[in-house]
């Protein structure tokens, strides 16, 4: 009897558990970023897979050594290969190796661990660090027509050029076709639609994320356009808007990210219609023809606000909650 | 037609495979009987009889404390040994009558009463005297229940055969092998109603039930059979309201200010057999189940055996558990002891050879709003259990902690694996407690 004292377990209720894991969600989410980072290879070149290979192995450094002297593992949550992964798509394929490992290094490091670790930050890491980057190097962010071919010995016919928002944004024309296929200038992840959609796809069917943000960034987006980007709702004007820049990849693996989205279902619509909404302004009447990055980040800063405004009433109170105490 | 249910719920592995299909097996106590004063919520009761004192199965040995309270009944024959702290399932030590079996299982005489011609305060002074509970795991007073301020209002009386809790199956077993008892206690019961339709409401995992029941009431006009949508935790009681009647109460209403009565099958049992028999609640139906049990079936126990003794009639183990749970896994108790005895509340024991809770750490909340999804109570579990984490009262109010049902829905989903059930129960104690002074 006192053995099998011994060998009972005492918990408090429930006492089952669902298989699903955080590090399950962020695998998903990796493998999901693995068409758009395949396509950037493919697009770019083999210095495009040294970039992410960089990135990641700082971000993922990064967590290790700080668990290290912290005495806590956290790198195994898999959250670090997330957000250097989501960085590095987000880089032009001819940055310096050390300002990219510089970048993981301040996303995991600054945005995430000195705010208390993954689930604390009140930024996306890996866009802050963009920002970051933009900041500090912006001449060799912009840098999307230098070329990366002969690099490490291989010869490869990369694409290079000026953006096509870029181009959009100075008046010339440019072709949808291509945006929506990828074979573009852009940074590494960006410039394939199909690529983005499929692995967006593949999230969506795990349950991974909904099209709550999504949908509603991207429909306020166009509306905004629509009405105030000068050439009214001309299709051909608006899918390269849509195909362009970091819209896509944005709408789907940034803004959704769980930490700094809003939980509420209604306060997940605010927020979609306000990244819809920033990033035109940035686009049309900004000085760039980017914005989704600054959009999120702005919109990462008003989620409480959001979250404090949308707070659901419990089942049988009303709005308000009428059971303060 | 859209099925009847509620927003929110998971749906769990629900292991009734095992045991559904086992008729219920009488079993008869042997060893020492332990009556606990308190088997439900309110008052103690207060003991009648003394060390010393010679028992009948059927005597009362308690009497009600008060209103909100119920009586204790002896369920064998012999001597009482003393009346000290025991230890029951919740891991409380309560106040309890023991009573050494004699082993001749001696009644004292029954008397019926017809159930046609018993008058409404008759009925309320029978199911008082009987100390009947609500047996689905609660164990509210159901003299309480049947006794609200404005009996006229009542219009629906609603029967929880929804037995959405994981594993058990003795409700189903009791309305398969009785369903003409529980018809006949929801009929008692609507005596005392007389605007009030009565709804049988069971999950549709159970056709045979639905068929079985329908068929006993379709000549009833004021019964009828209700399917509900299979989903956990379809049985708690606001929900079930909810699901049947489209009326929302909170944690602060009774069910009667949406005019409702809600009642579990075995306790609709417990009604007509006290009635018709004149039998106070002596016994119930109880799932011995689980991956490490060895032969999982339902058993008619008698109120005050040991789970030790009725694991030993069951068979014992297969291998040897890791966790042992009375009641389901989403709500009931684990145990590190067997010594417990069975009360009016006991719905099964359930042995499990591995234990999910320990094999996960948790990890930092990640924000992924699952817990909200499929929290019934509509909430946002994660940011309520930050609050009673870090002790915030205010904020663990104004985020409607207190208005959580302890389900376990959010626990059970969470993929950082947080005891978010357990931190919010926690505070809800304290702020209850507060509240009473």
């Amino acid at each position: 009897m006192s053995e099998q004292k011994k060998m009972l377990k005492v918990s408090s209720n429930p006492h089952i558990r669902s298989a699903l894991t955080t590090s399950q969600i962020m695998l998903a989410v990796v493998i999901a970023l693995l068409p758009a980072a395949g396509y950037g290879i493919y697009n770019f070149g083999p210095r495009a897979l040294a970039v992410i290979a960089v990135t990641v192995a700082s971000t993922v450094l990064t967590e290790f050594i700080y668990g290290f002297f912290m005495k806590k593992t956290t790198v195994t949550d898999m959250s670090a290969v997330v957000t250097g992964l989501l960085l590095a798509l987000n880089l032009p394929v001819s940055l310096p190796l050390w300002m990219a490992a510089l970048g993981g290094v301040f996303a995991i490091l600054i945005v995430k661990l000195l705010f208390g670790g993954l689930g604390q930050n009140f930024m996306n890491p890996a866009l802050a660090a963009r920002c970051f980057l933009l900041i500090s190097f912006p001449k060799e962010m912009a840098d999307f027509t230098t070329k990366a071919v002969n690099w490490a010995g291989l010869s490869w016919d990369a694409y290079t050029g000026a953006t096509p928002l870029a181009a959009l944004k100075a008046g010339e024309s440019v072709n949808v076709m291509n945006m929506i296929m990828g074979c573009e200038g852009g940074t590494i992840g960006e410039t394939s639609v199909i690529a983005i959609v499929a692995g967006a796809c593949l999230l969506l069917l795990l349950g991974v994320i909904d099209l709550r943000i999504p949908g509603t960034y991207i429909v306020s987006f166009v509306i905004f356009v629509g009405l105030f980007g000068g050439r009214g709702f001309d299709p051909a004007y608006l899918s390269a808007q849509l195909a362009g820049g970091g819209l896509m990849l944005g709408a789907f693996f940034m803004a959704t990210d769980y930490v700094t989205r809003p939980i509420t279902v209604k306060g997940q619509y605010i927020y979609g219609i306000f990244l819809g909404l920033m990033t035109g302004i940035f686009r049309i009447f900004g000085p760039g023809a980017e914005g989704v990055s600054y959009a999120i980040i702005i919109g990462n800063l008003i989620v409480p606000l959001i979250e404090k405004m949308t707070r659901p009433a419990p089942f049988g109170c009303k709005k308000g909650g009428a059971f303060h105490g | 037609m859209a099925k009847l249910t509620f927003k929110g719920g998971i749906h769990p592995y629900d292991g009734k495979d095992l045991s559904k299909d086992k008729p219920i097996k009488d079993v008869l106590p042997k060893g020492e009987m332990v009556y606990p004063l308190s088997q439900h919520i309110g008052a103690p009761a207060q003991a009648l009889v003394a060390k010393g004192d010679r028992v009948l199965a059927g005597q009362k040995i308690a009497e009600a404390g008060g209103f909100v309270s119920a009586a204790v009944y002896a369920t064998v024959s012999g001597t009482v040994k003393n009346i000290e702290p025991r230890r029951v399932a919740s891991g409380d030590m309560v106040m309890s009558i023991i009573v050494d079996n004699d082993g001749l299982y001696e009644e004292i005489a029954f008397e019926g009463r017809d159930p046609e011609a018993i008058s409404k305060e008759e009925i309320i002074t029978v199911v008082k005297e009987a100390g009947i509970v609500g047996m689905g795991g609660a164990g509210f007073p159901t003299h309480v229940k049947l006794s609200p301020k404005e009996p006229e209002k009542i219009d629906y009386v609603i029967a929880n055969c929804a037995e959405c809790e994981p594993y058990l199956t003795s409700d189903y077993r009791r309305m398969m092998e009785e369903p003409e008892k529980v018809v006949g206690g929801l009929k008692i019961i609507l005596k005392l109603f007389d605007k009030a339709q009565g709804v049988l409401a069971v999950e549709d995992n159970k056709p045979d039930c639905i068929e079985i029941l329908k068929k006993l009431t379709a000549n009833e006009p004021r019964i009828s059979v209700k399917a509900l949508k299979t989903k956990y935790p379809q049985g708690g009681e606001r929900l079930l309201i909810y699901a049947v009647t489209g009326r929302e109460i909170n944690s602060k209403m009774l069910p009667a200010d949406a005019g409702c009565v809600v009642n579990n099958v075995d306790t609709m049992v417990a009604v007509y057999r006290a009635v018709t028999e004149g039998r106070p609640l002596m016994e119930r139906i109880v799932t011995m189940t689980g991956d490490a049990m060895k032969e999982p079936c339902n058993y008619r126990v008698r109120v005050g055996m040991s789970y030790e003794e009725l694991l030993e009639v069951a068979g014992g183990f297969r291998v040897q558990p890791e966790k042992i749970i009375c009641g389901g896994p989403m709500m009931g108790n684990a145990l590190f002891d067997l010594k417990i005895p069975v009360t009016k509340t006991s719905t099964a024991l359930l042995a499990l050879s591995k234990d999910e809770v320990s094999a996960y750490e948790p990890g930092p909340c990640i924000n992924c709003g699952r817990c909200m999804e499929v929290c019934p109570g509509r909430i946002i579990p994660s940011k309520v259990a930050t609050c009673a984490e870090h002790f915030d009262e205010e904020g663990f109010l104004e985020y409607g902690g207190m208005e959580c049902c302890e389900c376990g829905c959010c626990s059970f989903v969470c993929p950082a694996k947080r005891p978010l059930t357990q931190q919010i129960k926690s505070m809800r104690k304290i702020q209850l407690a507060k509240r009473k002074k």
